[in-house]
C-alpha cells in the first residue's frame, strides 16, 4: 500500500505535555507576524506586490496540503479552484460592482461547493486514478473559461480587468502596501482556522483516513463524508487565494490558469513540506521566487535550471523544507 | 456513416500512437509501481537524437536502431543516477523528480535543437495501402509496430526468467531480494525498456505531428488516460485503452468541436473510471481486511 | 563471548569432524536508533539444525534478518569459512542462504509455479532445476494440484509450503526458517517439520530455525539457543534443554 505523506505526524501535542513548547511556538509566530508587518515598508512596491502573491499562494498551498498531506488525496487540478476563486471575484467586481473585500468570502463559498461536488464522485478513485481525474479538471478549466457560451461572463480569451483597490484614507499606505496587509489579514485568519481544524478531531480523522482507511472506517469515521468535505475545504482555501491573487494582479484570463498552475501548486506543497502548516509558506516562497532566480541564471534554458533546483530540493530535503527543519531541530537537540 | 467510419479509422491511427506511449507508461509502472510523467519528454528527446543522426546521413533504420539502443541505455542511467537517490523518499517527492526531469528535457531540447518545427521522415511508403482513402501507410505501419512491440513485451514478461524477475521486483522487492534478484537493476532495466518503447513511439508520432519540443505533451495525457482506462497494470489493456482514447478523441472532436474535445474526452474517461475504478482490464485488487 | 569460548567451540567442531556451516560472533542489530540485538554468538553445525527460541520481542526474527543483512547489522557472520556480513541481501542469498521470512513473503499476485521458478532464478545448473520441481511437489503434493493458481488465494498452510518450496528451489546450503509453524493447524505443522527432517537428512541442508513452538523445535534440532531481549541467555544440546524441566518452565512455558 502506498501512502503519499511523509512519515511525520501531525503537529498536535497531547494536552498538557508541552505548554512550554506551545509558548515558544506562539512567540515564534508573533515574531514572524511582526516581521511580516514591517517588511512592506522596507522594500519597493514591486517587491511588496510579489510578497502579496506569496501570501496568496500560501493560503492555496495550505488548502492543497490539507487534501494531499493530511488526507492523502492527490490533486493535480487545484489550479481550477484557484481560477474559480479568481473569476468569481473578478465577475462580482466587474459585472456587479461589488467591493473587493466582499468578494473574498463569496469566492471561498463558491469553491467550497464546487470542491465538495467534485469530491463526491472522485471518492471512488484512488491514487493514480484520482490524479488523472484532477488532472482532467485542471486541463479543462482554461478551455471552459474560453468557451463561447460563457463569454459574456468571463470575457473569453481577453479575460477581465480588475480595478486596483484604493488604500483607505489617512493610513499613508500605497495601494500595494494596503493590498499586502489586506492579504496578510486573510492569511492570519485562514491559517488560524486551518491550524485549529487540523489539530482537532477533524484533523485526526483526516490523518486516520490517510494512513489506515479501513481501520478508520471500522472505528466509525465516515470516510466518504470526510474525504468530500476535505476536498471542499481545500478548494475553499484555494479559491480564497485565487480571489486575493487576482485582485493583486488586477487581471484574470484563461491562460493564467493552465495545468501548469496546478503542477506548480503541487510542487509548492512538496517542496514546502507535506502535512505541515509552515510548509505552505516555504512552498509559496519557492514557487514565487525560484523561477525568477532560474531565469536570471540562464536566459537560454531557465526551466532546465528550475528542474535542477527541484532535483536538488528533493535529494536534500525529500520531506520538504519544513521536514528538513524538523530533522535539523531534532539533531541539534541531541 | 461514411464520416463516422472515417473518424473511427483515423482515431485508430492516432490511437496507435497513444497505445505505444501508454505501453511505455505501463512498463515503468510494472517495474516500479510509479507513473513516469517525464516519459513524453524522454521520447521526444530520443526522437531528436534520431533526427540528428538522419541529418548526419545515417539511413533511417540505422538511426532507428541506434536511437532505440541509446534510449535504453539512457533510461537505465537515469534510473541509476537520478531516480535512485529518492528511491525511499515519499512518493510525492518522486513525482516532483519526474516533473523536474520533464522540465529539464523539454528545456534542453529547445535549447539544443531550437523550437522551430522540423519535419521527420517516415519509413513507410507515401501511397496508402491498396489506394484506400481511410488510413495512410504510415498510420497502418505505426499500428503494426505498436502491436509487434506489445507482443514482444508480452512474451518477455510471461515466458522469460528475466521478465518474471522484473514483475516480482516490482510487486515485492523484499521477497525478490530473498530469491537473489538484484532489485535495483530490475528497476533500471524497466526504465531502459520504457525509454526504448517511448523512443519508438516518438519516432512514429513525429512524421504526423512534426518534431518540436512540445510535441508529446497532449499525447502523454491521452496515453496516460488510455493506460488508466485499460488498467494501469495491464499492458494489453493499456494498448486497447490507447486505441479507444484515440477513437474517442476523434469522434468527439468531430461532433463537439476541437476546442472542447480534450475536455470531453477526459471527462468521459473519468466517468468510466468512476464506474470501474481499476480500469477495463486492470486487476481488481481485493484486499483482505 | 570471548576468544576463548570461540576456540573451544572450534575445537569441538573440529573434534566432531567438520567446520560449522554458519558462525556468528558479536551480532548487533538495530532498527533506526533502537538497538535490538546486543552481541549474539551462535553457530549452525554443518548438516545440522539449530534452533533459536524465545518469547515475543526477544529478537528472533531480527536475528534471521540480520544474517541476511536486511537490517543495520554489526558483527562477524561467516558462511562455510567465507565472511558474508556486509553483503547486500541478494548477494547473501546467492551464496546459498535461503530465508523463509515470517509472513511467508510469497509473491501473492503470481502463480504457485511462478513463485517456484523465482526460487530457481539464480541457479546456474539449468539441468538440475527440472527434477527439483518434481522433488518439491513430492514433498507437498497439494502445491502440484494448485500449480497454476494465484499464490494469494492459497490457504495459510499452503502458502507456508510454497514459501519453503521456493526456498528449496534455491538448492541452499543454509535454510533460515522464521516461525514456520505460525498460524498453522497442528497436523500441517507436523507434516512440515517431517519434511524439514527429511531435507536435512537426505540433502544435508543446514537449518537455523526460529520458533515459538518450542517443543516441536526441540524435537527437530540438535542444538538450541535461548534468546531474551536481544541476548543469548542459554545454549546447549536440544535434548538437554528439552529434558531440563526448570528451563522449560521458566523460559519456554511448558
Amino acid at each position: 500500500m502506498e501512502t503519499t505523506a511523509a512519515p511525520l505526524t501531525m503537529p498536535a501535542a497531547p494536552a498538557g505535555v508541552d505548554a512550554a513548547r506551545r509558548r515558544r511556538h506562539l512567540i515564534g509566530v508573533a515574531i514572524l507576524l511582526v516581521a511580516a508587518c514591517v517588511l512592506p515598508f522596507l522594500v519597493g512596491n514591486y517587491r511588496v506586490f510579489q510578497l502579496t502573491l506569496v501570501l496568496a499562494y500560501s493560503i492555496a498551498l495550505l488548502g492543497l496540503n490539507m487534501l494531499t498531506g493530511y488526507n492523502g488525496q492527490i490533486s493535480l487540478g487545484h489550479g481550477a479552484f484557484y481560477a474559480i476563486g479568481a473569476y468569481t471575484a473578478a465577475i462580482l467586481m466587474d459585472k456587479f460592482g461589488m467591493p473587493y473585500w466582499m468578494t473574498i468570502p463569496i469566492a471561498g463559498a463558491v469553491c467550497l461547493i464546487a470542491g465538495f461536488l467534485f469530491g463526491l464522485p472522485a471518492l471512488r478513485l484512488e491514487g493514480l486514478y484520482l490524479a488523472l481525474a484532477t488532472f482532467a479538471l485542471g486541463v479543462a478549466m482554461p478551455q471552459i473559461l474560453k468557451h463561447k457560451s460563457l463569454e459574456q461572463w468571463t470575457g473569453g480569451v481577453q479575460g477581465i480587468v480588475i480595478v486596483k483597490p484604493e488604500a483607505p484614507e489617512g493610513l499613508g499606505l500605497s495601494q500595494d502596501q494596503w493590498l499586502y496587509f489586506f492579504t496578510l489579514a486573510w492569511v492570519v485568519l485562514m491559517f488560524f482556522i486551518g491550524w485549529n481544524l487540523l489539530r482537532g478531531r477533524i484533523g485526526r480523522a483526516m490523518v486516520a483516513i490517510r494512513d489506515q482507511p479501513v481501520a478508520a472506517q471500522a472505528m466509525g469515521v465516515n470516510t466518504s463524508l470526510y474525504k468530500s468535505l476535505t476536498f471542499g475545504v481545500s478548494a475553499l482555501y484555494t479559491g480564497v487565494a485565487g480571489a486575493l491573487g487576482s485582485i493583486a494582479i488586477q487581471f484574470v484570463a484563461p491562460d493564467s490558469f493552465t495545468i501548469f498552475l496546478s503542477i506548480t501548486l503541487v510542487v509548492g506543497v512538496v517542496v514546502g513540506g507535506l502535512a505541515s502548516i509552515s510548509g505552505a509558506i516555504y512552498g509559496a516562497l519557492f514557487i514565487q521566487f525560484v523561477p525568477n532566480v532560474a531565469d536570471q541564471l540562464s536566459k537560454a534554458a531557465p526551466w532546465a535550471i528550475y528542474g535542477v533546483f527541484l532535483l536538488a530540493f528533493m535529494y536534500l530535503m525529500p520531506t520538504g523544507v519544513a521536514g528538513f527543519i524538523r530533522i535539523l531541530r531534532a539533531r541539534l537537540k541531541r | 456513416m461514411d464520416q463516422l467510419i472515417h473518424q473511427i479509422l483515423s482515431g485508430l491511427a492516432t490511437g496507435g500512437i497513444y497505445a505505444s506511449v501508454a505501453l511505455a507508461l505501463v512498463m515503468i509502472y510494472q517495474a516500479t509501481h510509479l507513473v513516469n510523467f517525464a516519459q513524453g519528454e524522454l521520447a521526444m528527446f530520443a526522437t531528436y537524437l534520431a533526427w540528428a543522426l538522419i541529418q548526419a546521413g545515417v539511413p533511417y533504420w540505422g538511426a532507428f536502431a541506434i536511437t532505440v539502443v541509446s534510449a535504453f541505455v539512457g533510461g537505465v542511467l537515469i534510473e541509476r543516477i537520478i531516480i535512485r537517490p529518492v528511491e525511499n523518499a515519499p512518493i510525492l517527492a518522486v513525482v516532483i523528480v519526474f516533473i523536474a526531469l520533464l522540465v529539464i528535457f523539454n528545456s534542453l531540447a529547445g535549447w539544443i535543437f531550437s523550437y522551430t518545427i522540423k519535419p521527420f521522415p517516415s519509413p513507410f511508403p507515401a501511397e496508402p495501402l491498396f489506394g484506400n482513402s481511410y488510413v495512410s501507410s504510415h498510420e497502418l505501419g505505426s499500428m503494426a509496430i505498436t502491436l509487434v512491440v506489445l507482443l514482444m513485451l508480452f512474451v518477455f514478461f510471461r515466458y522469460t526468467p528475466l521478465g518474471l524477475a522484473m514483475r516480482a521486483a516490482a510487486q515485492n522487492p523484499e521477497s525478490s531480494r530473498l530469491v537473489g534478484i538484484r532489485v535495483g537493476w530490475m528497476l533500471a532495466l524497466g526504465w531502459g525498456l520504457a525509454a526504448a518503447i517511448g523512443a519508438i513511439a516518438g519516432m512514429m508520432v513525429a512524421p504526423t505531428v512534426f518534431l518540436e519540443p512540445n510535441m508529446m505533451g497532449g499525447i502523454l495525457l491521452y496515453a496516460f488516460a488510455g493506460a488508466l482506462l485499460g488498467g494501469i497494470d495491464s499492458p494489453g489493456g493499456a494498448v486497447l485503452g490507447g486505441f479507444i482514447v484515440g477513437v474517442l478523441e476523434n469522434v468527439v472532436g468531430a461532433y463537439v468541436g476541437t476546442e472542447l474535445k480534450l475536455t470531453v474526452a477526459l471527462i468521459v474517461i473519468v466517468g468510466v473510471l468512476v464506474v470501474r475504478p481499476s480500469g477495463l482490464f486492470g486487476k481488481v485488487h481485493v484486499t483482505r481486511v | 563471548m570471548s576468544a576463548i569460548a570461540d576456540l573451544i567451540e572450534r575445537a569441538g567442531a573440529a573434534a566432531s569432524g567438520a567446520a560449522p556451516l554458519l558462525t556468528v560472533r558479536g551480532l548487533r542489530a538495530q532498527y533506526g536508533s533502537t538497538q535490538v540485538l546486543h552481541g549474539l554468538d551462535f553457530d549452525v553445525a554443518a548438516r545440522g539444525i539449530t534452533t533459536i527460541l524465545g518469547a515475543n520481542g526477544a529478537g528472533k526474527t531480527t536475528t534471521l534478518r540480520a544474517v541476511c543483512n536486511m537490517v543495520r547489522t554489526e558483527g562477524q557472520i561467516t558462511l562455510a569459512g567465507e565472511r558474508i556480513d556486509g553483503l547486500a541481501t541478494e548477494n547473501v542469498v546467492r551464496r546459498g542462504v535461503a530465508h523463509v521470512p515470517d509472513g511467508r513473503g510469497t509473491f501473492l499476485n503470481l502463480s504457485v509455479e511462478e513463485n517456484l521458478r523465482l526460487g530457481a532464478y539464480t541457479r546456474r545448473d539449468r539441468d538440475a532445476v527440472a527434477p527439483d520441481y518434481e522433488r518439491v511437489y513430492g514433498y507437498f503434493p497439494r502445491l502440484k494440484e494448485r500449480c497454476k493458481q494465484q499464490a494469494g488465494t492459497l490457504s495459510g498452510g499452503e502458502q507456508q509450503m510454497l514459501a519453503v518450496s521456493r526456498a528449496l528451489m534455491l538448492r541452499p546450503r543454509l535454510l533460515l526458517l522464521d516461525e514456520p509453524s505460525f498460524g498453522l493447524a497442528p497436523k500441517i505443522v507436523q507434516h512440515l517439520f517431517e519434511i524439514f527432517r527429511v531435507i536435512n537428512a537426505q540433502d544435508g541442508i543446514g537449518m537455523l530455525l526460529v520458533e515459538q513452538n518450542a517443543s516441536m523445535a526441540l524435537k527437530l534440532a540438535q542444538h538450541a539457543y535461548l534468546l531474551e531481549t536481544g541476548r543469548v541467555v542459554m545454549s546447549g544440546p536440544a535434548e538437554a534443554i528439552r529434558n531440563d524441566e526448570s528451563v522449560r518452565r521458566s523460559y519456554l512455558g511448558y
